[in-house]
C-alpha cells in the first residue's frame, strides 16, 4: 500500500474552505490536550483567548496593533515570494527602517519644520529597509549569492545594530539604566487612531492596494508573476530577471522598513529591544497563508494578531507561562499550514505495487 | 483595361500544337490577349511555356493551329515577320551585341535607319521611351558595361522602338532584384495602359498576382484554366499548375544581398558544459526564406537558437539582423530586433503553464500599446488580444483563462506560434515546432510556418524530421558537431545525402 500526493488539476474550491476550519478544529483539539497537562479548562482558555483578542474594542485595538507590523512585512516578503526571490530578510528590513526613523526622530525632530518630521522619518524607515534589501538583492543578481542565507544573515546584523545603538550610542542618558533611547519628541509621533492603533493601519491598508494594483495592473506586476511561475519563460521573453530582483527587494525591503518607522513612531516612540519581536518572521507565515494575495494578507495579519494577543492573555489570566502560549500558537500554525498541502494535492492510497508505479 | 475587353483581341492563339522529337510540347492550346491588358502565362518548368511563346514570335512554326492578330490569321515564318505584325519578344537569354551601345542595339538589323544612322536623333528617340515606360538606361552605354537588369531594358527598348504593341517577356524576374522586378511591374502596366497587349511567362504565384490581369495556366503542354486574377487565388492556381491539393509551397525567389534579414557569420558558442558546441557556423536567411537546420539533435542546433535569441553567449563571430549587428545584445533587444522564438521546450520556456492563456499570449506584446499603457497593464486590451488569437490560431481551449497547463500539446504550441508570429518582426527562430505534436497540430504548425515564409518572414528552421525539413526548407543546413557540413536545396538532394552529412560527412562543392 502506498499514499501518493497528486498534484489537483485546479485548486479544489471546497478544500480551500474545508481544510482551513478542518485544521483549525485538528488544532484546538491538539491544544486542549496540552492544555489538560496544565491542568487547564481547554474551553475556558480558549474562551480567554477570543475574549481577550475580538472581544472587547480594546481586545480588538490591541489585535490590530500586533497586525499592523504583520500586515506592512506580509505585503513586503508576499510580492518578493511572487518573484520566487526568497526573502527571509523582513525582520532585518524592519529593523533598520526603524533605526532610521529613530534616527531622524532623535536628531532631526528639533532642527526640522515640525510637520516634516514625520514625512521625513517615514522616507527615511521606507528607504532604510529598501538599501537593507537591496543588498542580498544586488548579491543574488550580479553573483548568484543565494538569497535565503543572506537574508537570512543580514536579519542579525540589524537586531544586534539595534540592540547597539539603544545599549550604547543612543542610550537615553535620564533613562535610569532602562535599555533603550529616549522618548522622540512629540512631532515624531505616529497619530493615532484609536486606543493604541495607529496611522500605520492606513499605511498598511494602502500598502495592500498598492501591492494588489501593482501586481494585477502594471506590467511590472507582470513580470514579477512570470518570473516567479517560469524564470526561463521570463528570460525568454526578454524579462530582465536581475533588474527585477533589485526592484522588487526595493519595493519589500521598503514596505518591511516602512514597519519598522510605524512601529517605533506609532508604539514605542523610541528605539529598544521592543521593535524585534519576531513579526518579520512571523511575516512569512502569514504570507503564505495568505497565498500571497494581498487582501489575503490583511485578513491573515488581523487573525495572527489576534492568536498573539489571545496567547498573551493566557498568561495575563491564566498564569500560563508563555511557552505555553508559544506552544498553543505554534500549534495551531503546525496544523493550518500543514492543512494547506490538501489544498493543491489530493491524497491517493494505492494497493499494490504495480499502481503505485504508475501513480 | 482588362475589366471591359474591347471587342477583338489582339492575339488569338487556337488549337496550337507543337511537337518535339518524344515530347508534345503544345498541346491543343487556346490562348487569347486583349490589348491593354497584362496576361502571365504560368506553368511549372518544361509545361511549354516557352515553346508556346516562341510560336507566337515566329521563331518556331506549330505543327497544328492557327494565330490571329488583331482578328486576322497570319503565318509567322520568323522573329522578322512577327515583329511586322508588332509581335516581340524578351528571350530568357538576351540577343544583344556586347560590344555595341544600347542605341546600337536597338537599331540593329533595321532597315528604316539607312547607312548612316543620325545618332543623335536615336538617342532621343530612347530617352523618350524610356521616360514613358520608366526604363531607365543610357542610350550610349555599352552594353558590357550594364547589369543584367539594365540588359533587360534595352531588350525591351528594342522592341518598342520597332512599335511592337504585342510583347512577351519570358521569365524576365529570373535575373531580377525585387527592386528591379518592381520597377519592371510598373513598366508592363505602363505599356498596358498604352493600350499594348503584354505576355509575361512565371511560374511565380506572386509575380502572377502582383503584375497580370489575367492568367492562363499551363500543365504538360496543355491550358488547365485562364482566370482573372482578382477571381483567384495562390493557393488555386499552385493546385492548377500542379495538378493537384499541394502543401502550398511559393517558389523562392533568389536571395539578393540586401534583402539577408539574418546572417549569422563564423559563430561559436559553448554547451551547458563549457565545452564547444557552435564552431564557426555561418549562414544567410533571406526574406521570405526557411533555412532548415539537419542534424542529429545535440550537434548545436539548441545552442545555435539560443545564441541567436539572446538566451546565450556568442564567445565568437557575429549574428546581424538586416545588416544590424545583435550579437550578444539581451534577449529583449533582440525582440524588439524583430526575432521570435518557437523555443525548443514548450513548456519549460516557451509557455508560463500556470498562467492563464491570456497572459501567456501577451508575454511578448504587454510591453507595447494596446496593452501597456505606459507603465500599466490594459487587462481588457489583454483579454481582447487573447480573444482574437485565440480564434486567429484556432486554440481551443474553454476560455482564455484557462491555465496554459491544461491544454493539449498542440493547443499549447498553438499558443506559443500565435504570440511568435503575432510579436513577429520578420525573422523566427523556430526549434523543434511539431515534436510531440500530432497529425493534425503537426500540420496547423507547418502550414502557419509556410504562410509566414510567404508573408516575407525569414525562419530558420531547426528540426530533427527530415521530411518536415524537405518539406518546408528552401535550403537546408547540415550541423554537425557544431560546423555547417553543407547546405542543399529539398528539390536537388536526396534524404541519404543529408543523411550522410549528418554523419559529419561534408558536401561536396
Ligand atoms: N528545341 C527543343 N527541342 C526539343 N525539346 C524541346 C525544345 N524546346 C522545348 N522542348 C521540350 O518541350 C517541353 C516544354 O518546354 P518549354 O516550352 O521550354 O517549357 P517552359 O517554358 O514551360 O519551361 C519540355 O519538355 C522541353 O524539354
Ligand atoms: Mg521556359
Amino acid at each position: 500500500m502506498t499514499i501518493v500526493f497528486e498534484k489537483r488539476l485546479t485548486r479544489s474550491r471546497r478544500a480551500m474552505f474545508l481544510v482551513p476550519v478542518l485544521s483549525l478544529v485538528l488544532a484546538l483539539v491538539f491544544g486542549a490536550m496540552i492544555l489538560l497537562v496544565f491542568r487547564v479548562n481547554p474551553l475556558e482558555a480558549y474562551r480567554v483567548m477570543v475574549q481577550g483578542s475580538l472581544g472587547s474594542g480594546y481586545a480588538l485595538s490591541e489585535t490590530l496593533v500586533k497586525a499592523i507590523p504583520l500586515m506592512l512585512t506580509g505585503l513586503g516578503v508576499a510580492i518578493a515570494f511572487r518573484m520566487l526571490f526568497w526573502n527571509i530578510g523582513a525582520e532585518g528590513q524592519l529593523a533598520m527602517g526603524g533605526i532610521a526613523a529613530a534616527y531622524i526622530a532623535l536628531f532631526w525632530a528639533d532642527r526640522l519644520p515640525g510637520p516634516l518630521v514625520l514625512p521625513t522619518m517615514f522616507v527615511a524607515g521606507v528607504l532604510a529597509g529598501a538599501v537593507w534589501g537591496l543588498i542580498p538583492a544586488f548579491l543574488r543578481a550580479a553573483l548568484g549569492v543565494n538569497e535565503i542565507l543572506t537574508t537570512l544573515m543580514m536579519n542579525y546584523i540589524a537586531i544586534l545594530l539595534v540592540e547597539y545603538l539603544y545599549l550604547g550610542p543612543w542610550r537615553d542618558p535620564q533613562g535610569y539604566g532602562f535599555p533603550g533611547t529616549a522618548q522622540f519628541p512629540q512631532v515624531a509621533w505616529l497619530p493615532r487612531l484609536t486606543g493604541r492603533v495607529h496611522v500605520g493601519l492606513i499605511f498598511a491598508l494602502v500598502a495592500a492596494v498598492l501591492v494588489w494594483f501593482v501586481l494585477n495592473r502594471t506590467r511590472w506586476g507582470y513580470e514579477i508573476q512570470v518570473i516567479g511561475e517560469n524564470p526561463r519563460a521570463a528570460r525568454y521573453s526578454g524579462i530582465n530577471i536581475g533588474f527585477n530582483i533589485l526592484l522588487v527587494m526595493l519595493l519589500s525591503g521598503g514596505l518591511s522598513g516602512l514597519a519598522g518607522m510605524a512601529e517605533v513612531a506609532g508604539i514605542s516612540r523610541r528605539l529598544y529591544q521592543g521593535l524585534t519581536v519576531g513579526y518579520g518572521y512571523t511575516a512569512i507565515i502569514v504570507a503564505w497563508l495568505a497565498n500571497l494575495n494581498p487582501w489575503g494578507i490583511l485578513l491573515v495579519a488581523f487573525l495572527m494578531g489576534a492568536l498573539l494577543v489571545g496567547g498573551d492573555q493566557l498568561q495575563v489570566a491564566l498564569g500560563l507561562p508563555a511557552a505555553v502560549a508559544l506552544v498553543l500558537q505554534g500549534a495551531i500554525l503546525f496544523f493550518v499550514l500543514g492543512g494547506s498541502i490538501f489544498v493543491n494535492y489530493r491524497v491517493r492510497i494505492i494497493r499494490g505495487h504495480k499502481e503505485a508505479k504508475e501513480a | 483595361m482588362g475589366i471591359e475587353s474591347p471587342p477583338s483581341p489582339a492575339v488569338q492563339m487556337r488549337g496550337i500544337t507543337k511537337r518535339f522529337p518524344g515530347v508534345l510540347a503544345n498541346d491543343h492550346v487556346d490562348l487569347e490577349v486583349y490589348p491593354g491588358e497584362v496576361m502571365a502565362l504560368l506553368g511549372e518548368n518544361g509545361a511549354g511555356k516557352s515553346t508556346l511563346m516562341n510560336v507566337l514570335s515566329g521563331l518556331y512554326r506549330p505543327d497544328e493551329g492557327e494565330i490571329l492578330i488583331h482578328g486576322w490569321p497570319v503565318h509567322l515564318h520568323s522573329p522578322r515577320d512577327a515583329i511586322a505584325h508588332g509581335i516581340g519578344m524578351v528571350h530568357q537569354h538576351f540577343m544583344l551585341v556586347e560590344t555595341l551601345t544600347v542605341a546600337e542595339n536597338v537599331i540593329l538589323g533595321l532597315d528604316t535607319v539607312g547607312w548612316v544612322p543620325r545618332m543623335e536623333e536615336v538617342h532621343r528617340q530612347i530617352e523618350a521611351l524610356s521616360e514613358q515606360y520608366g526604363l531607365r538606361v543610357d542610350p550610349t552605354a555599352y552594353i558590357w558595361q550594364l547589369s543584367v537588369g539594365e540588359q533587360q531594358r534595352v531588350e525591351i527598348l528594342k522592341l518598342l522602338y520597332r512599335g511592337a504593341d504585342i510583347l512577351i517577356l519570358d521569365e524576365p524576374t529570373a535575373v531580377l532584384t525585387p527592386q528591379e522586378s518592381a520597377d519592371l511591374s510598373r513598366t508592363l502596366r505602363r505599356m498596358a495602359d498604352e493600350g499594348k497587349a503584354v505576355i509575361f511567362i512565371t511560374h511565380k504565384l506572386d509575380e502572377v498576382m502582383a503584375f497580370a490581369d489575367r492568367v492562363t495556366v499551363l500543365r504538360a503542354g496543355k491550358v488547365v484554366a485562364t482566370l482573372r486574377t482578382a477571381e483567384t487565388n495562390k493557393v488555386e492556381l499552385a493546385r492548377l499548375m500542379v495538378g493537384r491539393e499541394v502543401l502550398f509551397r511559393l517558389e523562392k525567389r533568389t536571395c539578393q544581398p540586401g534583402e539577408v534579414a539574418l546572417e549569422v557569420k563564423d559563430l561559436q558558442a559553448l554547451n551547458d558544459k563549457g565545452l564547444p558546441a557552435l564552431r564557426g557556423v555561418s549562414f544567410q536567411i533571406c526574406a521570405g526564406e526557411i533555412l532548415g537546420i539537419a542534424g542529429v539533435a545535440g550537434n548545436g542546433q539548441r545552442e545555435l537558437a539560443e545564441v541567436i535569441t539572446g538566451l546565450r553567449r556568442a564567445t565568437g563571430g557575429s549574428v546581424r539582423v538586416y545588416g544590424r549587428d545583435i550579437t550578444n545584445r539581451s534577449p529583449r533587444e533582440i525582440i524588439e530586433a524583430g526575432i521570435s522564438h518557437i523555443p525548443g521546450d514548450r513548456v519549460g520556456v516557451g509557455l508560463v503553464p500556470n498562467l492563464p492563456i491570456s497572459d501567456n499570449l501577451a508575454m511578448k506584446a504587454y510591453r507595447h500599446p494596446p496593452l501597456a499603457r505606459g507603465p500599466l497593464l490594459d487587462r481588457s486590451a489583454m483579454r481582447d488580444f487573447a480573444r482574437r488569437l485565440v480564434e486567429a490560431f484556432r486554440i481551443a481551449t474553454p476560455s482564455p483563462q484557462t491555465p496554459a497547463r491544461l491544454l493539449s500539446g498542440g493547443n499549447q504550441q498553438r499558443v506559443v506560434l500565435a504570440r511568435e508570429i503575432t510579436a513577429s518582426k520578420g525573422i523566427l527562430v523556430a526549434v523543434y515546432p511539431t515534436r510531440g505534436l500530432d497529425v493534425g497540430a503537426t500540420e496547423a504548425v507547418r502550414k502557419a510556418l509556410l504562410e509566414e515564409r510567404d508573408k516575407g518572414a525569414a525562419i530558420l528552421l531547426i528540426s530533427e524530421d527530415l521530411d518536415e525539413l524537405m518539406q518546408l526548407s528552401d535550403r537546408i543546413a547540415v550541423l554537425y558537431e557544431g560546423q555547417v557540413m553543407g547546405v542543399v536545396v529539398p528539390e536537388e538532394t536526396t534524404p541519404e545525402a543529408i543523411g550522410l552529412m549528418m554523419a559529419g560527412q561534408r558536401a561536396e562543392e
